[in-house]
């Protein structure tokens, strides 16, 4: 599979058009903050296991901020392409649709890998001065990390319908939103339809991880959420052959 | 080298091109000529596997774009009519990856790319963003990428629409050095274009092919009488009466009238008449001015209007 043409080009682009960096700054100032005020909270009112309970508000915070950020890292992906024409003449190489889709797809995820690694400075500054279990933080990270991947095809996908990056970042940022809020009327849909909402939302996978705990369900959910997406994204691309071009 | 059989594009229910078929040999230039919307860049589109057709089948080189699209598209080098680049990336970073994603070696990359930047005369560029070039330097960057894989064939839409003059022609010189082995199907909406670098042109109107020939042998057929554009001082009826009388004189036509008694006139003549042998004794003799005297050619408009109207009367 020859992704790596698409994917260095990627990975260039998010560095040169600064995108990265502001994404990055963003991310890691607001992260940051949050970090600091969970720590202090637990500082000053004590109470609860620090180690388990610190991460796992700081991991419902980080989750919240990357619905903010990862639809700008994936609204340019296809948007841009298509905005500035230059799909016509990627799809004259000799590149298969799943090739271009996998170089765009992982770009991304490794800007998003970095976003994460980043972070691992916190629980490191921790362990100066406090002991800190790695085992139910690394469940956490492994959580985000599909959670990130989750996102990230979800919005590669919705770029993949438009030529606007503000309607694909917006649009992906309200889809992502709402499979996290998709099981909240629990009260107002039948018990049937509660239980399969319930299986279909973020929230709820997302908080075995957080707490610490990996099960296959989850990991399994995420993933298959992921290639759905990917699926469509292909599905999208390869439109322009029964439909002409835009 | 390039085989067109019978092809038909709908776009829902909008036709863009139909029952298109024709041959290009190997080595040839063939101009695509034909107003805005007639369906070059369709025909070119499908040429390049960015879409498939709806009817009829194309080949390059013996491969069915449809169904070997991937050894199709190594063969071709492409460039779309607006030159989509990257505005964010170097000349020479975006070339390097072009040439990747083309398949081109590594160990040949380096040299590659030196020798299309040196070819398309982007050398002095390499290293600025794509985005700060002007017209004429995209349009050579789109070339090179075009290039860059050493294509058999070379697809190029409108290569010429937007430069200034100077680089008309510099952009004309360059398509002309790339032929060697190349085939090279180019197309424009402008006359002269075809007739200074093509061997052949094929005309479209309206999604259909209504004539393939050498440019000359088109004029040629097209034009059968040649018009001549006279302004001339003195008494107009007495003017027209006596080059009517011309031998192989088939019209005259008062077009204009000018201040003290000057007249301008379209003269149609037999193609192998020479207007001057009869028409400067003709002044001399009755002591007329002869202001101005020109070839009126024929333009891109007139070429369509004879050629659609032959069709329609044909249909």
């Amino acid at each position: 599979m020859n992704f790596l043409p698409i994917f260095k080009k990627e990975i260039r682009s998010y560095f040169t058009s600064l995108i990265a960096y502001i994404v990055l700054t963003v991310f890691l100032i607001i992260s940051g903050y949050l970090y600091y005020s969970d720590l202090a909270a637990f500082v000053v009112w004590g109470g609860e296991s620090l180690t388990q309970g610190l991460w796992q508000f700081l991991l419902h915070d980080i989750r919240l901020i990357l619905l903010l950020t990862i639809p700008l890292l994936t609204m340019r992906l296809f948007a841009e392409e298509k905005k500035l024409g230059t799909i016509e003449l990627l799809v004259t190489y000799p590149l298969r649709d799943i090739e271009i889709l996998a170089g765009k797809y992982l770009a991304c995820l490794c800007v998003f890998i970095l976003m994460l690694f980043l972070t691992l400075l916190y629980p490191f500054v921790l362990a100066l001065f406090h002991t800190v279990e790695p085992e139910p933080l690394c469940a956490g990270y492994l959580g985000l990390f599909l959670l990130g991947a989750a996102f990230i095809s979800c919005g590669i996908f919705v770029s993949s319908l438009t030529e606007n990056q503000i309607v694909a970042a917006l649009v992906s940022s309200g889809f992502i939103f709402f499979f996290w809020l998709i099981d909240w009327n629990e009260s107002v849909a039948s018990p049937q339809l509660a239980q399969v909402l319930h299986h279909i939302s973020f929230f709820e996978h997302f908080y075995n991880f957080a707490r610490g705990v990996i099960d296959t369900k989850d990991i399994v959910f995420f993933i298959l959420f992921s290639f759905f997406f990917l699926f469509l994204t292909l599905r999208s691309l390869e439109s322009r052959r029964w439909k002409g071009l835009k | 080298m390039i085989e067109v059989e019978r092809l038909t594009k709908y776009y829902g229910t909008v036709r863009g091109i139909e029952d298109v078929s024709f041959k290009v040999e190997k080595g040839e230039i063939v101009g695509f000529l034909g107003p805005n919307g007639s369906g070059k860049t369709t025909t070119m589109r499908i040429l390049t596997c960015v879409f498939p057709q709806t009817e009829g089948k194309a080949t390059v080189a013996g491969l069915d774009v449809l169904k070997k699209s991937l050894e199709v598209k190594k063969k071709i080098g492409y460039l779309p009519e607006n030159v989509p680049l990257y505005p964010d990336m170097r000349v020479d970073a975006y070339l390097n990856f072009v040439a990747e994603a083309k398949g081109v070696e590594k160990r040949k990359r380096k040299s590659t790319i030196a020798e299309v930047t040196e070819q398309c005369g982007i050398k002095e560029v390499a290293h600025r963003l794509i985005g700060n070039l002007s017209k004429g330097f995209r349009q050579r960057v789109g070339i090179a990428q075009a290039l860059i894989h050493n294509p058999e064939v070379l697809i190029l839409d409108e290569p010429t629409i937007g430069l200034d003059p100077k680089q008309t022609i510099e952009m004309r010189e360059l398509i002309k050095g790339l032929k060697g082995e190349r085939t090279i199907i180019l197309s424009t909406h402008i006359l002269p274009e075809v007739s200074v670098t093509c061997e052949r042109v094929i005309i479209i109107h309206e999604g259909r092919i209504i004539a393939v020939d050498k440019p000359e042998n088109l004029v040629n057929r097209l034009q059968k009488s040649s018009r001549t554009y006279l302004k001339i001082r003195g008494p107009s009826p007495k003017v027209m009466e006596r080059l009517k009388v011309i031998p192989g004189i088939l019209d005259v036509e008062r077009k204009e009238v000018f201040p003290g008694d000057t007249y301008g006139y379209i003269v149609d003549a037999k193609k192998d008449v020479y207007l001057g042998d009869h028409l400067f004794p003709l002044i001399l003799e009755n002591n007329w001015k002869l202001w101005e005297m020109k070839t009126v050619s024929m333009s891109l408009e007139d070429i369509f209007i004879h050629l659609v109207t032959e069709e329609d009367r044909g249909a």
